[in-house]
């Protein structure tokens, strides 16, 4: 390089030192790419970018195989129970008589009583790790929060059936029979078999299931609040609650409820934990001690033994009205969570 | 500030019970976490011996282990994994490098997303439908892909994340060096973030390990020891599940060590990552 400068001379400008050094480049016998090369390596990048986009097209392309298989595997019962299906109680795989009511009763109530209980603890486990912890415990205690959702659901069952729900049935049934059991027209939901199972102990354990979920966008969603806001409420003098509850709640809103509704998309379609504790009884009854099922406890105990056709359609059907609810529930939270980050996005 | 008004004693006793309440909140999740390990521990580790690794699962009320769930397991997990990586990381190399302009790409995003929530037992019908019913028999292949599906999604997030933390002017640099767009992504933007593109492939194995309802009407179950992914094939979850189930207690107890190892086995995997990557995925 600097031997080129000399060649050059010491008064040329800087455009021409630009002309000089391209010459020189080509002067060194700098091969020039051959044009088959620039050819195959063009040809090379739009190969390699079709290709990427080929698999990120596919995500896409999981979808819709998901939704039209289901649509076809479940248009013979479909065809059969007409829009009935999702409201008729009838589940009687002698007579081949099928309707979705027991089934989708069972994961709306669950999936309600989960996100009853989940969202002020969660709420409670955010404000705690962003505004009280010590830094010193915030990593290590957002790990280990994060680590409840990384039990497999399987483990949940088991410890839900064989751990939680004999002490739910000793100590915890019993109390809430005598107290809210007496409330009128509410009390008879209190009231039943103490056994443990069914669908209050599924719905409890549901919601310790979606409770990392729903904390971790909260307090993801906490952090993006500006720091000014929050201080300049500090410096009028407010309480950490106050500015919690007036100012970091109001400004993350759209968040906040995108959070709940992430929970109940995973509430809807837990399966194992479930399947263990909710005592797979084909009935609704006013009580929530009573055994129930839910869609994915339905699947997951009839799927591999139905004998019918007609049945194995009302059980896809089933799965695909799960799917089509997640579906929903779901690109809610995305697109709430999304607007978010847009607000996040003109702040700056 | 010296204040003794009763507003302002109302005001600091509110935020004291918030405050413990949120405390409480941690408790109670931290509580359940610990209870369920200690429960595992429990129950699960007096079941733990050399026999549970090297024994098939046995018939009620006879000596066994659980080697066959595990192999079987080890061979749905692997190949779900080996299966979903390229993919996962092409698709997240679109959306990271590509994914500027055109509608593809914020469509993937979205859709993805809402894969990674999606209920695994659906994942578990529509393999059903597609695979093993035209197949007429269920098998570790139908198995593992399920896996792959629930798989794909977690490396497609994490490849993107990951690829978006190299900064532009390395792709700058090796653009200005005359590199073709193929080999700065893969040789220079890839390499880069090479630690947490693998972050995310051990997270979605971590993800999948545990997965038991896609596999209860793919791969089924299988009594004996078979590497044959052609056929119905063990799987700890699908095991532990049968066996918790079940009235015995031989078979009780492999469950609870079955759990163990899964638990366990997940759960580390989990902390070293999260420890390892904790800002950035």
């Amino acid at each position: 390089m600097s031997s080129h400068s000399s060649v050059l001379g010491a008064g040329s400008a800087s455009a021409g030192g630009v002309s000089g050094l391209a010459e020189s480049v080509s002067g060194v016998k700098q091969p020039e790419p051959p044009k088959d090369r620039m050819r195959a390596q063009r040809f090379q990048d739009a190969l390699f970018h079709q290709l990427t986009r080929f698999f990120a097209f596919s995500v896409l392309a999981i979808l819709a195989a998901i939704l039209g298989s289901l649509l076809y595997g479940a248009w013979p019962a479909i065809k059969e129970f007409g829009f009935g299906f999702p409201f008729s109680s009838e589940w009687n795989p002698v007579t081949d008589k099928f309707g979705g009511l027991i089934s989708v009763y069972g994961t709306l109530s669950t999936s309600v009583i989960a996100l009853v209980v989940a969202i002020p603890v969660s709420f409670g486990i955010a404000v705690f790790l962003t505004e009280l912890c010590p830094p010193a415990l915030r990593s290590p205690l957002g790990i280990a929060v994060e680590l409840l959702a990384a039990v497999p659901s399987i483990i949940y069952g088991m410890w839900g059936l064989f751990v939680f729900a004999p002490l739910f049935a000793d100590y915890v049934q019993p109390a809430l029979s005598m107290t809210l059991g007496n409330i009128p027209f509410l009390g008879s939901l209190f009231q039943g078999p103490k056994n443990g199972i069914g669908i209050l102990s599924a719905g409890l354990i549901l919601a310790v299931m979606v409770i990392p979920f729903i904390a971790s966008v909260m307090r993801d969603v906490f952090e993006v609040v500006p720091g000014i806001l929050k201080e300049s409420a500090y410096g009028l003098g407010a309480t950490t609650w106050e500015v919690v509850w007036n100012v970091v709640l109001p400004y993350t809103r759209v968040g906040v409820i995108g959070g709940v509704m992430l929970g109940l998309g995973r509430a809807l379609g837990e399966t194992m934990a479930v399947t263990f504790v909710i005592g797979n009884a084909h009935r609704i009854s006013p009580s929530l001690y009573e055994a129930g099922n839910s869609i994915a406890s339905t699947l997951a105990n009839e799927f591999a033994e139905a004998a019918s056709d007609l049945h194995v359609a009302s059980l896809i059907e089933l799965g695909l009205i799960l799917f089509f609810v997640t579906f929903v529930v779901l690109a809610l939270s995305k697109l709430l969570l999304m607007r978010l980050g847009r607000m996040e996005g003109e702040k700056t | 500030m010296i204040d003794s008004s009763a507003l302002y004693r109302k005001r600091a006793r509110t935020n004291r019970i918030a405050l413990v309440l949120s405390m409480v909140a941690m408790g109670v999740g931290m509580g359940f976490l610990a209870w369920i390990l200690i429960v595992l521990l429990y129950k699960g580790v007096g079941a733990l011996s050399l026999s549970l690794f090297v024994q098939p699962t046995p018939a009620p009320g006879s000596e066994g282990g659980l080697s066959n769930a595990i192999i079987g397991s080890a061979m749905m997990v692997g190949a779900a994994t080996f299966i979903a990586t390229p993919i996962g990381i092409l698709a997240g190399i679109y959306l990271s490098e590509y994914g500027r302009k055109g509608w593809l790409a914020p469509a993937t995003r979205f859709i993805n997303d809402i894969l990674l929530s999606a209920p695994s037992i659906v994942i578990g019908v529509f393999i059903y439908t597609v695979y093993v019913a035209q197949v007429q028999h269920f098998s570790g292949w139908a198995g593992s892909l399920a896996l792959t599906l629930i798989a794909i999604p977690v490396v497609v997030r994490t490849t993107e994340n990951m690829l978006n933390l190299v900064p532009a002017s390395l792709r700058e640099a090796a653009a200005a060096l005359g590199a073709p767009r193929w080999k700065v992504v893969l040789h220079v933007v890839l390499r880069a973030a090479k630690a947490g593109v693998l972050t995310g492939i051990l997270l979605a194995l971590a993800r999948v390990s545990g997965e038991t309802a896609p596999l209860l009407f793919t791969a089924l179950n299988n009594q004996f020891t078979s590497v044959d992914l052609n056929a119905p094939m063990a799987n700890l979850p699908v095991v532990i599940f049968q066996f918790a189930m079940s009235p015995y207690e031989n078979w009780n107890s492999l469950a609870w060590g079955g759990a163990v190892i899964i638990t366990f086995g997940v759960l580390c995997l989990n902390i070293v990552v999260r420890t390892l990557f904790r800002k950035k995925i």
